[in-house]
């Protein structure tokens, strides 16, 4: 058992942090407070190869692996939540479902664009009634000589607006539930496709999440994704993957307000110390850190399983549980310790701690990472 | 067209610290770095080589760790990585270090040559001169921008103190580069992946050309008598004044410190 990190890991976090701190964390402020996507930053990771880190080079990618794609969201979230889940959103729930369920068309049509960052990519299946109960899909897909017609609607989408392929999952059966459910490709500009309500939210504000409306919406046959009747499956190994993305953003989120939290408590005195002369604050932060390394190899863990191409549904979901508990722990504590100028925006812990709570909803809310993995021991 | 960049790798002075007692550097710690001078030098290159197609090579004298700053060198987009190393180098200063360089370089075919303008560890700007010197190169320092004619000429815009020199200058030929002249970009997370399956050369003294009596410590005819902190200048005084009103200020200034 190894826990130390490749050189390349090591090479790939000395990039990956100076971007975070050069490209990103100079604009994390301001994209959450004017709720504003950070297009910019897109165009900077396209070229760098953060877009495509995992998709092969073949297909225009950086052929690396899940666990430098991990780091990345991780370094990517420490300095801002947005930056990470719009990169987390993309790869793992457009892009690697594509390379995995992608018929070679599929691939060669999209994955260049996406791996390259000239497109963004998205993935819709939840619905206004259809959250954790996916079963209760409304969308439906009706074969139509060579299309398909798509009606229905999605909510909470990431990177709605701005993404150019939707990864959409639509009743093909509906007498067979979730066993009815197919994947479908979807491009931005199909007529019949257009954007709704763009959600106001608490944290990662500068991410787009909207509502996907599709009124007889006519996409070839070709654009169908894996077999029919298969995208329950599709769409579960995307989030298993998501997971560990949404997982990273979470370290990612807790391991920045740790260090903003050492380098305050260094700063600020009162009673003629610094606070970091207080055993009190010592404790908090042996106490948060000691919580961001266990869910750091957790999470580092997931990802390893996931390349070595095992079976991680339930490590992933362990992974996003405890990480997702940690960041919120962890951002609360951070607020705490900066006392009042912590509740301001002033400094970035109040961002931080907003941000942290959607880790423990989306790609599966905490209750359903419990659901996964009590159902593998009890299996 | 063929380039070679020189690189260092060097303590991150941003973080160094000076052992007060014995006035040497603290490098335990002290995260190591490509020197910014040179990795300015390797973006130009990396600029030519997307818009000449040029081949690059990167190489580095130093001790073996000195492999890390060749890797990333690859990473940005390098072709080619030479480490140089070996015993019979250690304890070079400027001019061995200049030797040995020009030693390996004699072994190289290309057409530019370009090197960082000055080490943030020494501030000497000497090795790139050195190297012009021993291999008979014309050299333009401080470059900000250079174009290249497809055949023999380079452009070369050279930063001075008044303003910009506009040169020509015939291949092959060396350059000193400055940090603030090029943005460099980020290693490519393609080339992070591929860095460490690539090969990096090592050369000793065995491959290159040059004089053994110029190398390491018994090449060096620097001595360094004694290293210290400088002390923190007091602020100075900022006057707002027109022209004749601020010679007057002036004057009475050098005339109170007994200057004039």
């Amino acid at each position: 058992m190894d826990f130390n990190l490749s050189k390349t890991q090591i090479l790939f976090q000395q990039m990956i942090h100076q971007f975070a701190e050069k490209e990103v964390k100079p604009l994390a402020a301001e994209v959450d407070e004017m709720e504003r996507f950070p297009l910019e930053t897109v165009q900077k990771m396209g070229p760098v190869g953060i877009m495509g880190i995992p998709i092969p080079v073949a297909y225009g990618g950086a052929g690396g692996d899940t666990l430098l794609y991990t780091m990345a969201i991780e370094e990517l979230s420490r300095a801002c939540a947005t930056t990470g889940v719009i990169v987390s959103a993309h790869t793992s729930l457009c892009a690697v479902p594509i390379l995995e369920y992608g018929n070679e068309e599929q691939k060669q049509k999209y994955l260049p664009r996406l791996a390259t960052g000239e497109w963004i990519g998205a993935f819709g299946l939840t619905e206004p009634n259809a959250g954790t109960d996916a079963s209760a899909q409304q969308t439906t897909a009706t074969p139509e000589g060579d299309s398909f017609i798509l009606n229905g609607s999605k909510i909470f989408i990431t990177n709605a607006e701005y993404a150019h392929v939707y990864i959409i999952m639509a009743m093909t059966d509906r007498s067979k539930g979730t066993k009815g459910i197919t994947a479908f490709i979807v491009e931005k500009g199909t007529p019949g496709f257009s954007i709704g309500k763009k959600e106001k939210k608490m944290g990662i504000r500068g991410s787009a999440t909207c509502e996907l409306i599709f009124e007889n919406c006519r996409i070839p046959k070709e654009n169908q994704l894996g077999k029919t009747n298969e995208g329950f499956k599709i769409a579960m190994k995307g989030l298993d993957g998501g997971r560990i993305g949404i997982a990273a953003q979470a370290l990612g989120i807790a391991q920045g307000a740790l260090s903003e939290t050492v380098k305050y408590v260094k700063e600020r005195k009162q009673f003629g110390k610094p606070l970091s002369a207080f055993q009190n604050t010592q404790f908090q932060l042996a106490d948060m850190e000691t919580r961001v390394q266990a869910a750091r190899w957790l999470v580092y863990r997931a990802a390893s399983l996931k390349d070595q191409k095992v079976n991680f549904s339930s490590e992933a979901a362990m992974a996003k549980l405890f990480a997702a508990e940690v960041a919120m722990e962890v951002t609360t504590k951070a607020v705490q310790c900066h006392g009042g100028y912590g509740y301001t925006r002033e400094y970035p812990v109040e961002r931080m701690m907003r941000d942290a709570k959607i880790t423990e909803i989306y790609e599966g809310t905490s209750e359903v990472q419990r659901m996964v993995i009590s159902a593998k021991l009890l299996k | 067209m063929k380039i070679v960049v020189c690189i260092k790798q060097v303590p991150d002075t941003t973080e160094i610290k000076i052992n007060p007692v014995t006035g040497t550097l603290i490098r335990d710690g002290v995260p190591s770095i490509m020197n910014p001078d040179d990795k300015g030098g390797l973006e130009l290159a990396l600029e030519l080589k997307e818009k000449y197609n040029a081949h690059i090579t990167v190489i580095t004298m130093g001790p073996p760790q000195a492999d890390t700053i060749l890797r990333e060198a690859m990473a940005m987009g390098a072709d080619r990585a030479i480490l140089l190393t070996d015993k019979r180098f250690a304890g070079a200063d400027t001019l061995a270090t200049s030797h040995a360089l020009a030693g390996a370089l004699r072994k190289l075919d290309f057409d530019l040559l370009i090197t960082g303008r000055q080490a943030i560890d020494g501030d000497t700007a000497q090795v790139g001169p050195q190297i012009a010197e021993h291999l008979g190169l014309p050299q333009v320092t401080y470059l900000c921008d250079l174009s290249f004619d497809g055949k023999r000429t380079f452009t070369l815009t050279r930063e001075i103190e008044e303003g910009y020199q506009l040169l020509e200058a015939e291949a092959p030929c060396l350059v000193t580069v400055l940090a603030s002249a090029r943005n460099p970009r980020y290693m490519r997370v393609r080339g992070i992946v591929e860095a460490y399956s690539r090969e990096v050369e090592t050369w000793g003294f065995d491959q290159i050309e040059v004089n053994e009596e110029y190398l390491g410590l018994k090449g060096s005819p620097t001595q360094v008598k004694k290293a210290f902190a400088k002390d923190m200048k007091a602020p100075g005084s900022v006057y707002e004044a027109e022209p004749e009103e601020a010679v007057g200020i002036i004057i009475s200034k050098l005339k109170e410190k007994f200057i004039i």
